[in-house]
Order: C-alpha cells, then sequence, then structure tokens
C-alpha cells in the first residue's frame, strides 16, 4: 500500500489485515481493509463518524464476524495471538454502574493468568496495582468505579490494559472525554510501551495532535484512504479524501 | 401443634427457600445483565415445555421436566432471534410475543390434554402448589430421624436440594468470566472468554431455576423469585460478593416469612381463612425491594453521565 515501506528491510508485522470487510445487517461498514502494523509503531486510526474505526478494530481481533479477509498478528492467525494482545474498548460499551472496585476491573486484565478459578498470587495482585500505579491511580484501588470521572474510568481501563503486558495494545477513542491530565498521562504511558517495543494501535478523534502522538496514521472511511507514517501519509489532501472534505480547515497543513 | 407444624408447613417452607435460593443465583447476574426479562420469559415458557414433555413421554419426573423446559427455552431462544430478525422488531418486544404466546399454548395444551389428570393443572401451574408438598408421615421430631417417614417427604424436597447444588456449583465454576462478560463483553471476547456459550448456559441456568421454582410458585411468580431479591440487595451494598450473600438472604427471608405468615397471620388476626403461600412470598419480596428502594444507601445511586450504556459505535 505504501511505496515506501517495501524499499526498507520489512520490521516484524505486529497486526496485518487483508481484504477485511464487515458488515451490520446487510450495509457494509467496513470495505475490503488491507493495512499492515510493524511491532514498535503507533497508528492512529482516524476517519470520519461512521467510517467504520470502531468495528474495524473489533472485526481485527475477531470480536464481530468479518465477511471476508485475513487477520494475522506477529504471523499468526488472530486467534492464536489473542494472548498477546490486549484490549481497550469505548469506556462509554460498559456500564460504570457496574457493582465493582478500581481493582477488581483491574484484576480482570489477569484473567489469562488465573483462567475461571486460579488464585491471585501475591506477584499478580502486585502486577494490578502496578499498573493502576503507572496511571496515577494507585490511590483508587479501593474505590467504586461508579464514583470516577471519566478520565479516571479511562485510566483504569488502560491500567488494565497494562496488567495484561500484552504486545500489542489495540486502544477504541482512549482520549474520549478525558481531562487534558488524564490526556498526557495515558500518552506518557503509550509511548513508554512503544520505547520498550510494544506496538499501539488506537482510534483517534483530535487531528490536531496525531502527528505529536503517532508515528503512522490509518485513515479510513469505510475502506483505507491511506496508510503509512504520519509524516508522509498524514496530508491535507489525504484526511480531506478521508472526511469528505468536511474538515479541510481543521486539519494541520 | 407441632405435628401440624412438621407435616403442613415445614415442607413447603423449607421447599419454598430452597426454590427461592435457586433462583436468585442466576437472578443477581440477569439483573445486572438488564436481562431482567429474560427470566420472566423463562419463567413462562417452561409451562408449555413441562407439559409438552408430560404428553411426550408419560412421565412428570424432574429430569423429564427440565429437558421439556430446557427444550422451550432453547425452542424460545430459536423464535425470539427468528422473530427480531425477520420483523426487525425490538428485542424485548420479540421477547414479550414469544413468551406469551408459548405460554398461552402450554394453558391450552394442559386443559386439552389429560395432563390435568395428574397433578398438572392450570391453577397449579400459573401460582404453584406449595400448600400441597404436605409431609404426612411428619408426626413428632421423632420423624425426623426415622428414615421410613422421611422418604415419605415431598419428592420435590430433595429435587430442590439437588437443583441448589447444581446451581451453586455451576456458579463457583462460571463466576470469575461471567463477571467479566457481564460487566465487558468485548473485552471478555478478547479474553478468550466463550461469551456466548456464556449467555447460553445463563440462559440454560435461569431455565433451571424456573423449573424449580414452578413446582413451588407456579408460573407468573417466579419472576419476583428471580428478581425481587437481587434487585433489593443491589440498592443496599456495591459490592456484588456482599450483593449475591444478601439476595440469599433476602430470598430465604421472603419464603420463610410468607409461608408463615401465609399460614398463620390470618388466624392469628382472627380470621378464618388462611392466603397462599406462593402470594405471600411474592407480596413479601416486593415488600423487602421497596424498603430498600425507600431506605436502602444507594437509593439516589448518581447515574454518572459517561456510565449510561450506549449502542455499539461503528
Amino acid at each position: 500500500m505504501a511505496p515506501a515501506d517495501s524499499a526498507t528491510p520489512l520490521p516484524e508485522i505486529a497486526l496485518a489485515l487483508s481484504g477485511l470487510s464487515v458488515a451490520y445487517g446487510g450495509m457494509p461498514v467496513v470495505e475490503a481493509a488491507t493495512a499492515r502494523f510493524p511491532a514498535g509503531s503507533m497508528t492512529a486510526i482516524i476517519g470520519p463518524n461512521g467510517a467504520g474505526k470502531s468495528t474495524l478494530l473489533k472485526a481485527a481481533l475477531g470480536l464481530v464476524p468479518a465477511l471476508a479477509g485475513e487477520v494475522r498478528a506477529f504471523g499468526q492467525p488472530v486467534a492464536r495471538a489473542l494472548p498477546r494482545i490486549a484490549y481497550v474498548p469505548q469506556r462509554a460499551a460498559v456500564d460504570w454502574d457496574f457493582p465493582a472496585r478500581v481493582i477488581d476491573v483491574v484484576q480482570m486484565g489477569l484473567y489469562r493468568q488465573t483462567g475461571p478459578l486460579g488464585r491471585l498470587t501475591p506477584d499478580l495482585r502486585a502486577r494490578a496495582e502496578q499498573s493502576l500505579a503507572d496511571l496515577g491511580m494507585a490511590d483508587f484501588a479501593q474505590r467504586q468505579i461508579g464514583a470516577l470521572s471519566g478520565g479516571q474510568q479511562q485510566r483504569v481501563f488502560l491500567a488494565r490494559a497494562l496488567a495484561q503486558q500484552g504486545d500489542l495494545i489495540v486502544l477504541d477513542e482512549p482520549f474520549a472525554g478525558v481531562d487534558a491530565a488524564t490526556e498526557a498521562a495515558i500518552i506518557a504511558v503509550l509511548h513508554g510501551l512503544r520505547a520498550r517495543g510494544r506496538t499501539v494501535i488506537a482510534v483517534h478523534h483530535d487531528l490536531s495532535t496525531v502527528p505529536a502522538y503517532f508515528d503512522r496514521v490509518l485513515l479510513l472511511n469505510r475502506r483505507v484512504i491511506a496508510e503509512g507514517p504520519t509524516s508522509t501519509t498524514f496530508h491535507r489532501d489525504r484526511v480531506a479524501e478521508a472526511y469528505g472534505n468536511q474538515l479541510l480547515t481543521a486539519i494541520p497543513a | 401443634m407441632l405435628a401440624e407444624f412438621l407435616a403442613l408447613t415445614l415442607p413447603p417452607m423449607l421447599i419454598a427457600t430452597l426454590a427461592s435460593l435457586v433462583c436468585a443465583l442466576p437472578g443477581n447476574v440477569l439483573l445486572l445483565r438488564r436481562q431482567a426479562m429474560l427470566g420472566d420469559a423463562m419463567s413462562h415458557v417452561v409451562l408449555p415445555g413441562i407439559v409438552a414433555a408430560f404428553l411426550l413421554t408419560g412421565s412428570a419426573s424432574g429430569p423429564v421436566m427440565l429437558g421439556g423446559a430446557l427444550a422451550a427455552a432453547a425452542l424460545s431462544a430459536l423464535m425470539i432471534e427468528a422473530i427480531r430478525r425477520t420483523t426487525r422488531a425490538d428485542p424485548v418486544a420479540a421477547m414479550g410475543v414469544t413468551f406469551t404466546t408459548l405460554f398461552a399454548t402450554g394453558v391450552l395444551l394442559l386443559e386439552v390434554s389429560g395432563a390435568s389428570a395428574v397433578h398438572l393443572d392450570v391453577e397449579h401451574a400459573l401460582y404453584g402448589n406449595l400448600e400441597g408438598l404436605i409431609w404426612l408421615d411428619g408426626t413428632g421430631w421423632a420423624a425426623l430421624a426415622d428414615p421410613a417417614a422421611l422418604a415419605g417427604l415431598p419428592v420435590e424436597l430433595p429435587a430442590l436440594a439437588a437443583a441448589l447444588a447444581a446451581m451453586a456449583l455451576a456458579f463457583a465454576l462460571i463466576w470469575r468470566p461471567l463477571v467479566i462478560a457481564t460487566f465487558d463483553e468485548g473485552f471478555a471476547a478478547s479474553l478468550g472468554i466463550p461469551t456466548r456459550l456464556i449467555s447460553a448456559g445463563l440462559t440454560g441456568l435461569t431455565a433451571l431455576a424456573a423449573v424449580s421454582a414452578f413446582a413451588a410458585v407456579g408460573s407468573i411468580l417466579t419472576i419476583a423469585m428471580l428478581i425481587c431479591p437481587p434487585a433489593a440487595a443491589r440498592l443496599l451494598t456495591d459490592s456484588l460478593p456482599r450483593q449475591v450473600v444478601l439476595s440469599l438472604v433476602i430470598a430465604a427471608a421472603s419464603a420463610i416469612l410468607g409461608t408463615l405468615a401465609a399460614g398463620y397471620l390470618p388466624p392469628a388476626l382472627g380470621l378464618g381463612f388462611t392466603v397462599s403461600a406462593a402470594g405471600s412470598i411474592a407480596t413479601l419480596s416486593g415488600l423487602f425491594l421497596g424498603l430498600a428502594a425507600t431506605f436502602g444507601p444507594r437509593r439516589h445511586a448518581p447515574g454518572h453521565p459517561a456510565g449510561r450504556r450506549s449502542g455499539p459505535s461503528v
């Protein structure tokens, strides 16, 4: 797709989609999406509302059925690679009135280690607490999740993903409706993960922060408009194509 | 007085208690999943299932009834899905028409068939038959240690004890993935948790609860046992383990006090009749829910603006 990639030696591919198509009730939502996410990169998936960004992520992880296409993660069929992937759904996708404490939610990220009946060992408990601390939420461990602000909820979700210690972290709108301090805390954690060779893919809305936060972008509007390094891909004409020329003035030159 | 208690009051009381405990367990999860309607649906579709199973096999034994009810539950799930797909109706509407139709079919089946000749008749199917579950051998304390007398206990008693054991075991085994899938289904699926299987399993366990309660309180009042104790407990605590324990306490209290009140309260008030135990239990369950809603610490639980459940984003 991006000619610049084929010239350089290919790094390990964390996630590769080929010809991925998804439909809801007969309506095409994602059409023949092909994209590669190199290991150690941090990619923003951007596109207008209804472009199929969340659906692309869910279909890539096998959470919604695909009509066609293939997804491989770390060279394996994605279902086999799921233990290496941490998924952070949209914050609004869950009921925060659920009777649970913050630490209960973070410990859900340890399910692969404990299974249905395994004990939470002291090591695993410490891992959950450290994940919360990494997001500045150590003092909130015993707090009811319903008592958190939106930004705090998002931090809890990311802490849960950290506890999974995945090599690929897939986030659906991690910055939606969060305060500036939370956004800074989240981006610091994500950049730290990238520095340690982890791969990050996030649905993102704020076009103005794309160059500062992400080294790669994928422009989506049902089909993939463009994909590649931010410096060569995130240009006004491409973005305008993805957004159907709605947002020309909002895009940095 | 003692013999009367042992023979006429204790068996219905124990049976009602076991039935309400069996129901409260899945009720907790249905409540959190906002699927109370599923409990209502299951408690209604067990009727045609039980009647059809009886007509096909001539047996009204526990396993046959359970098999019929599970088959009816599966059929109703297929019907709901088919209606939803072909008419694009709201899922709750699809559920409502399915279970009322199946329930009505069950009532008609019952009336035209010979099933009513046995202990299955419409009134008992609707309101249960607690008062009929008596222990004629319960003539004194000695009977509690007499195997011959104990053998005369209503068969519903050991059957419900087994159902409660099975229900508790099933929940112990799937509790952790069930909670994760209930809170965050997409995340659960990304962990490799079989979320569809879990949902189907919960439907099956709800059907088991509905069959269990059927003998005690009948189809119509089962929903009170499924939902009222967990809903009351939810208003009293923000801890899920505590909610489950409280729901069991409230369920048992409703069953025990309801049975006693039905048998003893009207005479104590000088009235010359008794009232339905099933009705008393369901009324008490509702009363507990009302008290929890009025005085519970969570009655003003603030719904966080971001806390609402929203549909799938595309």
